[in-house]
């Protein structure tokens, strides 16, 4: 393997599947890329980009339809066994087994390689000193955070020395602290052994790293480059904002991002409101938006390129354009103002000797916007659900809109809607189908039932014959949301109602939430997105079941001890970082 | 009355929407009427142990008149087909480990002789015992026409003469016992499994929490689980009823009414059974599991196939606990005797206890399964 060489080369790069509901799916459509050997190469693109396809071609895994794709120099088509005999892949859902221990994981996946016995001694020790697991090789793999769970899947794909590395969403629902790791992982596999990396990746932050970026939207390449070329193309569009002080940033937030004509992207972060503004827009044009607010430019960020050249796609491609569904106000008010809609106290809740959740106390005031977040495991959705009342609670006291929705009459909950993680509706139902059960069930019937779902599917811009099942992720989110409102609830559980979305229809939806809070329902929700606590009032951080923060972003940031200019995600990091370290000193192991 | 009807429009949603659901998968689409179809007319034809085919050989070493006569007799039934005739008593174990012959009838050569004489005159007649109850009837079948051939000779002082009448079922087919009995058995399965799978799948999918956090009660979303499959079995149940009636003919003694009564409480019971397989399970995979591990001892326990007074005492109090049981003596008996309420109020006790027993289950166990 030469340094300046190729290790993909993809020519007119063709990959057709049949779409769920009938017709043709251009996974990937006509791909022409070189991918440098020696390096770290991005693919980044929303959700159906084609980055999955692309990499199972170059694993072997699928036969492109047309096209030329040499891999390692290798025609992949013709040879596959040959590719897959150099090369290493780790896909989206590892395959682990759960039952076996770290160690005999790697057992296992070394002899499927057929790694000699006198090389394995060496590689494992390395493989688990770089992945600090050398404390759990008995541990089952089915007990490790979703954090180690990667690693040790990066561990197991990286048995033997491969000549290429291909990673697909490695990091994917892990929290930031292991996405750290992990990525440390990799840059040290590239700078120690020259190994070449493909990663695909939804996070700029990680793209940013790499040596060469390609973009991808729909089967097509948008762009490639290195990161500093494709920032360029947001260079002197790029401010920051200061929103007035007692107003919460994600107002000015709203404002801005309802000026599409003026304004490509805005985004609440640090307490202030980074934003792009459109190429065609004078930077004049921005003070009648911005009347008494002080903004100032910032560097540009590759995620602003990104989010360019995504508003530009959605632009040209008229069927998609979609405005954020605004909610009317709705008929909340109804309560005495002052009283919290939501305690909690000492709450408790174990799963036979482990501690899903541990004295976890807080408030959530009406008109809120309180967000849960934490890793995966960190209790977050345990919390969730007994607050919905789906979960016993093992201890503590609990009260939403002043009871217990486990105990109280069934009535009590028509005041609460609920979104959970995955699509939860009926597949296979029609949205009509699907918001008029829901209706019912919620005990809307006869003309009250028939205007409020056609009030719903009007304002959320629903196809109402469409099924339910076949609709794109982010209306699917939409109906999922029509339906946790279609009885205008006073209080909205949702629960990661952003993964698996892209970053435009996470930008419809917030621009909801916001304006739900501003017509005074309640809303709590959990995220693994650690930038969305910026469009929180007060959010609370969960790690290994206990609350480490608890506060506004901005006390948040500053109990992080970082600067005010630190994200949230830095933020996350130094205050679990902090408190496993805390936990480590009272003799609690709080590794995993 | 007002929260009454807002009680029941919510039901009716629920309802609705369960069935709309089934439709619309092509999968349980297809569940739906076919299966009940196919496979009543596969036990009307296959499960039946009624002879109507023996194939059988003959080592005929008389020749005599008396013996070809007796063949005759035998051939003329239009039961026992020949399919060899043999020469020596070595090629008889040929014939039946092949499967050719189901039994071997061996006449020996001073059988002509013997009866001239008035002496008793042995036959041999061997059978294949792999298949016991077929080789049973086949071999009493072949007794009647020998003791006719016998009563013919005239031999002897006539002895003592049994005149058989079977009531409920003149000719003793197997057939009329059987089918009957699938109205239940049949549609049972389906409605197990569409209820065991009911829930399960709205766990699996994550829509059961969601359901779990509208107004809606554990025993309205249990009303509006169990409405549907219940519907669906009766439509099986029906299915297979007008099959039986119609197709194969066999005449229905009873009311049609009471039929109905006791499929409905039948049904009930078993839909109560599928939905706590259902609430207590995690998943799809887990509900058929369940369900599969259960439907071969309720068929087997049920009395279908054999009589339940036949069983160890252990395994009859067993099948107290299986609705099939009830459910398929009420059919028959309805069926076949014309039996009244009067007669059979008995079997629906057990019924109605197994309802009240696994209908709360499942409904507590929607809200409290330990997750």
């Amino acid at each position: 393997m030469s340094d300046g060489g190729a290790t993909v080369v993809a020519e007119g790069l063709r990959k057709t599947f049949e779409a769920p509901g009938g017709g043709p799916l251009h996974a990937v459509g006509g791909v022409s890329m070189t991918l440098r050997a020696g390096e770290l190469t991005a693919l980044v693109g929303p959700d159906g980009a084609g980055k999955t396809t692309l990499m199972r071609m170059m694993a072997g895994l699928l036969k492109p339809d047309a096209g030329m794709l040499r891999v390692l120099d290798i025609d992949v088509a013709k040879d596959p066994q040959t590719v897959q005999d150099r090369i290493s892949y780790m896909p989206q859902r590892f395959g682990l087994y759960e039952d076996l221990s770290v160690q005999e994981n790697l057992d296992l996946y070394a002899d499927l390689h057929g790694v000699p016995q006198n090389l394995r001694r060496e590689r494992f020790g390395r493989m688990l000193e770089m992945t600090d697991m050398a404390r759990f090789t008995d541990r089952p793999a089915g007990k490790l955070s979703g954090g180690m769970k990667q690693k040790l899947g990066l561990a197991c794909t990286l048995v033997r020395s491969p000549d290429l590395l291909l990673l697909d969403e490695p990091s994917v629902g892990v929290d930031p602290l292991s996405r750290r790791d992990l990525w440390k992982i990799v840059q040290q596999l590239v700078d120690d052994e020259n190994l070449s990396v493909i990663v695909s990746t939804a996070y700029m932050d990680e793209a940013e790293r790499c040596a060469q970026v390609f973009v991808m939207h729909e089967g097509r390449l948008l762009a490639e480059g290195a990161p500093g070329a494709l920032r360029e193309r947001a260079r002197g569009l790029t401010y920051v904002a200061t929103p007035p002080s007692g107003t919460p940033a994600r107002d000015l937030q709203a404002r801005l991002i309802d000026a599409g004509t003026r304004i490509v992207d805005a985004v609440p972060k640090g307490g202030a409101v980074w934003f792009i503004r459109q190429p065609e827009a004078e930077e004049r044009a921005l003070d009648g938006l911005l009347i008494g607010i002080g903004y100032r430019s910032r560097p540009e960020e590759l995620e602003d390129a990104f989010m360019m050249m995504l508003r530009q796609q959605q632009t040209k491609e008229t069927h998609a354009a979609p405005e954020a569904p605004t909610p009317s106000p709705q008929a909340a008010s109804n309560g005495n103002g002052d009283k919290p809609v939501i305690v909690v106290r000492d709450l408790v809740r174990k799963f036979g000797d482990f501690t899903a959740v541990a004295s976890t106390s807080f408030d959530v005031a009406r008109g809120e916007i309180f967000g849960l977040l934490g890793p995966n495991g960190a209790g977050k959705t345990t919390t969730f659900r007994m607050l919905c009342g789906l979960l016993p609670v093992s201890s503590g006291h609990l009260e939403v809109a002043g009871m217990n929705l486990r105990t109280a009459r069934s009535q009590a909950r028509a005041r609460i809607g609920y979104v959970s993680q995955k699509f939860a509706l009926y597949g296979n139902l029609t949205v009509r189908e699907n918001l008029e059960f829901f209706g019912g069930a919620y005990g809307l019937r006869g003309q009250a039932l028939r205007s409020r779902v056609a009030a719903t599917i009007a304002q959320f811009g629903l196809e109402p014959a469409a099924i339910s099942g076949l609709l794109p992720g982010g209306y699917k989110q939409r109906l999922a949301m029509a339906t946790g409102l279609l009885h205008e609830p006073e209080i909205l559980f949702l629960d990661e109602p952003t993964s698996g979305i892209d970053p435009l229809a996470r930008r419809a939806f917030w621009r909801t939430i916001t304006a739900l809070a501003q017509a005074g329902v309640t809303v709590i929700i959990t995220t693994h997105f650690m930038e969305e606590a910026e469009y929180c009032d007060r959010i609370a951080i969960q790690d290994a079941g206990k609350v480490l923060a608890l506060g506004t972003p901005q006390a948040v940031r500053e109990q992080a001890g970082l600067d005010g200019g630190a994200d949230m995600n830095n933020a996350f990091i130094a205050i679990v970082e902090h408190g496993r370290a805390a936990g480590r000193g009272d003799g609690k192991g709080a590794g995993a | 009355m007002a929260s009454f009807m807002a009680t029941l429009s919510q039901i009716i949603a629920l309802v609705r929407k369960e069935l709309l659901a089934l439709i619309k998968e092509p999968a349980s689409r297809a569940l739906l009427i076919a299966p009940a179809f196919l496979q009543a007319l596969l036990y009307g034809y296959g499960a039946t142990y009624d002879l109507t085919h023996v194939p059988y050989a003959v080592l005929d070493q008389s020749r005599s008149a008396a013996s070809t006569e007796l063949l005759a007799r035998l051939d003329g039934t239009g039961v026992f087909v020949r399919e060899a005739t043999l020469t020596s008593s070595q090629q008889i174990a040929g014939v039946v480990d092949a499967e050719k012959a189901l039994l071997v009838l061996s006449i020996p050569p001073d059988f002509e002789t013997r009866l001239a004489l008035s002496q008793s005159a042995p036959l041999q007649l061997v059978l294949d015992g792999r298949n016991s109850s077929t080789a049973g009837s086949a071999a009493s079948h072949v007794g009647a026409i020998v003791a006719a051939y016998n009563a013919s000779l005239g031999a002897g002082a006539p002895g003592i003469r049994v005149e058989r009448r079977a009531w409920f079922n003149p000719n003793l087919e197997s057939r009329w016992n059987m089918m009957p009995g699938l109205i239940a058995a049949l549609s049972m399965l389906q409605t197990l499994v569409l209820a065991a799978l009911s829930v399960a799948r709205e766990r699996e999918q994550g829509t059961f929490d969601q359901l779990l956090v509208t107004p809606l009660t554990p025993m309205q979303i249990l009303i509006g689980k169990a409405l549907p499959s219940i519907l669906i079995g009766l439509l099986q149940s029906t299915i297979i009823f007008l099959i039986i009636r119609f197709w194969f003919e066999i005449p229905m003694q009873g009311s049609v009414w009471l039929l109905y009564f006791g499929l409905i409480v039948f049904t009930v019971a078993s839909v109560g059974v599928g939905l706590s397989i259902s609430a207590l399970s995690l998943t799809m995979q887990q509900a058929m599991l369940y369900s599969f591990l259960l439907i071969m001892p309720l068929m087997l326990l049920s009395g279908l196939f054999t009589p339940v007074r036949n069983m160890p005492e252990v395994l009859q109090l067993a099948t107290y606990a299986n609705p099939l049981r009830f459910g398929m003596n009420i059919v028959r008996r309805v069926y076949l005797e014309g039996a009244d309420l009067i007669d059979i109020w008995r079997e629906f006790i057990p019924l109605l206890v197994l309802a009240a027993t696994t209908l709360p289950l499942a409904a507590w166990l929607f809200r409290n399964r330990l997750s």
